[in-house]
């Protein structure tokens, strides 16, 4: 059925659940299966066999060559071979830098080699992790050179058979907005223009979802009576358009699904706030500012790190805290219940609960875009 | 290394021309770079603010560049129709307008780089685009198709008239087999860019003003009505400023291109605003803000208001015969069509598209000084590298810089 679609759905793994620990592989629940006990299906291998074979695994097409060959007749792809003759250019003019200037303290020297490196750095994307773990500690180390506090930034991966989703329940939102507050301390969005990734739509009861009259922008007391409130922000689409668009892969998706930005790498050409139909990206109009004792310094490189000027950022459904065990702030942050985030992938979560017993919509699901972010009334 | 020789004589003696001139041609350039230097310290104090100098918002996140880049891509895709009928259909009236068109095709594309340039947030990390050293998001992302075009094309449209240039300033007659396949080319690449123009946009399922099919046609429809509207205002400007000669047959012959894709351009906004406002729908609401203001916000009514009636007007008036031949006429209707489509493919097409926004918000635009003074600046940098490059191929066709060879 799946292989003549001809639009993009979602696989969250529903109609290949996995078998769960109350029945065996063979399908029955009870009785025993155990008519036919599992053959060894393993290959014998001979001595010589499994020799040859571990060679064969271990140097491959390298064991026809010789010496000279090996070390420059090596396959090498374009970036590899770039990346390399990076890596000794920067050595290079590293050391001419730091070794040339005689007046400079060791401190501006550090911070100046550190500033060199992060300017001409990869895709985050691409790295290796030895490689992420060093820009990270570039990171905090120019954090403390220029404020002489401690950040603590972190570079987890995604883990295994995790795909975050999300739910919003309409029927408890009461637009307190507790939310938006938790969600600008703890992504360390810039308090000069009052970025803010949430946003809360008023809206009239009796009239339905009507976005254009709502209002997302209200100061009075709620709940206003004869309103009701929807909250959105970035919906990790699992198809998303501003993944696709962007021309140097600056963002992209994570396996746990996030959509992430690296943001060292984003020219801001904005492209991708252009192509995302749910208001889900911000940029950095200005340089972004933190009040220092303000700062969150619990940091994760695609999460909530200081922004620069001119950059793309938005909602990471706070991969510094989803990535640890925790929920991302705005669900705690909420008093009346109405977020509720979990892994898709477990089937005793509470999301796959509300998705299975739950009458849950999407937003602009005409548009393909599989938003990992459900809404539902109680 | 008798080629290098012979281009640096080419070189000294086209600076040589280029910094002489009339005192009318010293005081043009003067003013050109005045007004350069004012865009250069407006970019200076956007640089040191962020993007926040201009109007630009998350709202509303592309504006003045965006939509002068937009219209700039379909001035140079219109020099292909004076290659076309020179080279391909072998009508020799466009010889000498080919150059210019050529020239002009090269000034539009420095100017669309330079525009796509200040609107980065990060132009210092520019160099993640650069295939190799960078990541090129290629084939998945228009922009990518869009840089390798402008750039291909840019490449093209230099090396086509320096080849002739180069060899007539020897000369020498240009050998077609070398210039002819480059020209057969350039034509199919200048449909290219304009629509691989189109399609960053129209490939957009969140923008609906954007997200449709006419939007390329119309791009290029527009793009050639305006490009050799503006060329035609060029060659009247050559032809009482210098002893170039262009003939008033070779005029008329480009007023012909720009009467017909003016009114196939036309039929396609005919049929644009039928499809919003016969049976209006969700997906309209952008045409009508764009035309009728919406919610009481109505910042482009006087634009579009400006730009559908001119647009009317010179088009009707360029499909009579007797006027089209009257050549006063002709340059201010070309004029009218160049404003018209400036406005219309440029503001009237951007910015609607960002209103009201993805939840229904209508957030209004207007560029600020700043902004407005870099466009400008662009703008004037733009006609500076024409005047140079103008200058230097008129003064090679007429046979003022010929290379003398030292030992001869």
């Amino acid at each position: 059925m799946s292989d003549n679609k001809k639009w993009y759905s979602l696989d969250l793994g529903l109609n290949n659940k996995k078998e769960s620990s109350g029945s065996c592989g063979c399908g029955k629940s009870e009785g025993s299966c155990s008519s036919t006990p599992k053959e060894q299906v393993e290959e014998e291998l001979s001595p010589e066999e499994f020799y040859e074979a571990a060679i064969n695994a271990s140097i491959g097409e390298e064991r026809h060559r010789d010496g000279f060959e090996q070390v420059f007749d090596v396959k090498m792809d374009r970036r590899s071979a770039f990346k390399k003759l990076t890596a000794s250019l920067l050595i290079g003019a590293g050391a001419v830098t730091t070794s040339c200037s005689v007046t400079t303290g060791s401190d501006t020297k550090e911070k100046a080699q550190i500033d060199w490196e992060e300017q001409f750095k990869g895709n985050y994307k691409l790295m290796t992790d030895e490689e992420k773990q060093g820009t990270i500690n570039r990171l905090m180390r120019s954090y403390e050179l220029r404020t002489d506090k401690k950040i603590n930034m972190t570079a987890e991966n995604a883990a295994e058979d995790v795909l975050f989703g999300y739910a919003f329940n309409i029927s408890k939102c009461q637009g307190y907005m507790n939310c938006v507050n938790a969600c600008v301390e703890e992504n360390n969005q810039d308090r000069n223009s009052e970025m803010q990734y949430i946003r809360i739509h008023e809206m009239k009861d009796g009239e339905g979802f009507k976005f254009d009259k709502a209002d997302d922008n209200y100061y009075h007391e709620v709940p206003a009576e004869g309103h009701f409130y929807m909250g959105t922000q970035c919906f990790h689409c699992d198809n998303p358009p501003c993944v696709e668009v962007c021309p140097v892969q600056a963002t992209w998706k994570e396996e746990d699904g996030l959509v992430v930005i690296d943001y060292d790498w984003c020219v801001g050409c904005r492209y991708c706030m252009a192509a995302c139909p749910y208001d889900g990206r911000r940029f950095n109009w200005s340089k972004p500012e933190v009040p220092e004792p303000e700062v969150n310094k619990n940091q994760h490189y695609l999460g909530n790190r200081m922004r620069k000027k001119g950059v793309m950022e938005k909602c990471t459904f706070c991969v510094q805290r989803t990535r640890k065990g925790k929920n991302p702030a705005c669900v705690e942050a909420c008093p009346t219940g109405a977020r509720i985030f979990g892994n898709l992938l477990d089937p005793n979560s509470t999301i796959r609960w509300v998705l299975e017993n739950k009458k849950v919509f999407r937003l602009k699901e005409d548009l393909g875009t599989e938003p990992k972010f459900w809404y539902f009334m109680d | 290394m008798g080629a290098f020789k012979v281009f640096k004589s080419l070189v000294v003696d086209s600076l040589d021309t280029i910094t002489k001139g009339s005192k009318t041609y010293h005081l043009w350039m003067g003013f050109l770079t005045l007004v350069m230097l004012i865009g250069m310290y407006c970019y200076s104090i956007q640089l040191e603010e962020g993007l926040s100098a201009t109007g630009m918002s998350d709202r509303v996140s592309w504006g003045l560049y965006i939509s002068n880049f937009t219209f700039l891509v379909g001035v140079a895709a219109a020099a292909v129709m004076l290659v076309m009928p020179t080279y391909v259909l072998k009508d020799i009236d466009f010889k000498q307008a080919v150059l210019i068109g050529e020239g002009l095709a090269v000034a539009a594309l420095i100017m669309c780089l330079a525009f796509v340039v200040a609107d980065m947030g990060g132009p210092s990390v520019l160099w993640h685009m650069i295939p190799g050293i960078g990541v090129f998001n290629f084939p998945n992302s228009m922009l990518t198709w869009d840089v390798i075009v402008l750039n291909g094309y840019l490449f093209i449209n230099i090396s086509i008239p320096f080849y002739i240039l180069f060899k007539h300033y020897q000369n020498k007659e240009a050998k077609k087999s070398v210039y002819v396949p480059g020209a057969i080319i350039s034509v199919f690449w200048a449909v290219g860019i304009h629509l691989v123009t189109a399609f960053l946009y129209q490939g957009l399922q969140a923008r609906p003003f954007w997200n449709n099919a006419l939007l390329g046609p119309r791009f290029l429809a527009s793009a050639f009505a305006a490009g050799p509207s503006l060329i035609i205002l060029v060659l009247a400007v050559i032809r009482s400023f210098t002893a170039f000669k262009i003939e008033d047959k070779t005029i008329k012959k480009i007023a012909m291109i720009v009467t017909v894709a003016a009114q196939i351009n036309l039929i396609m906004l005919v049929s644009e605003l039928f499809k919003e406002f016969y049976a209006p729908t969700h997906h309209s609401e952008s045409a009508y803000y764009l035309f009728f203001g919406l919610h009481g916000k109505n910042a482009l009514l006087p634009w579009i208001w400006t730009a559908i009636p001119l647009n009317v007007l010179a088009t009707v008036i360029l499909t009579f015969n007797k006027f089209r031949n009257n050549l006063k006429v002709l340059y201010v209707c070309c004029f009218m069509l160049f404003v018209a489509i400036w406005i219309e493919k440029g503001f009237g097409l951007i910015v609607p598209g960002f209103i009201p926004g993805p939840y229904g918000k209508i957030v209004e635009y207007l560029p600020t000084g700043v902004e407005i003074g870099v466009t400008i600046g662009i703008w004037a940098m733009g006609a500076f590298v024409f005047t140079i490059l103008a200058k230097t191929a008129i003064g090679i066709e007429l046979g003022e810089l010929r290379y003398k060879d030292k030992k001869a």
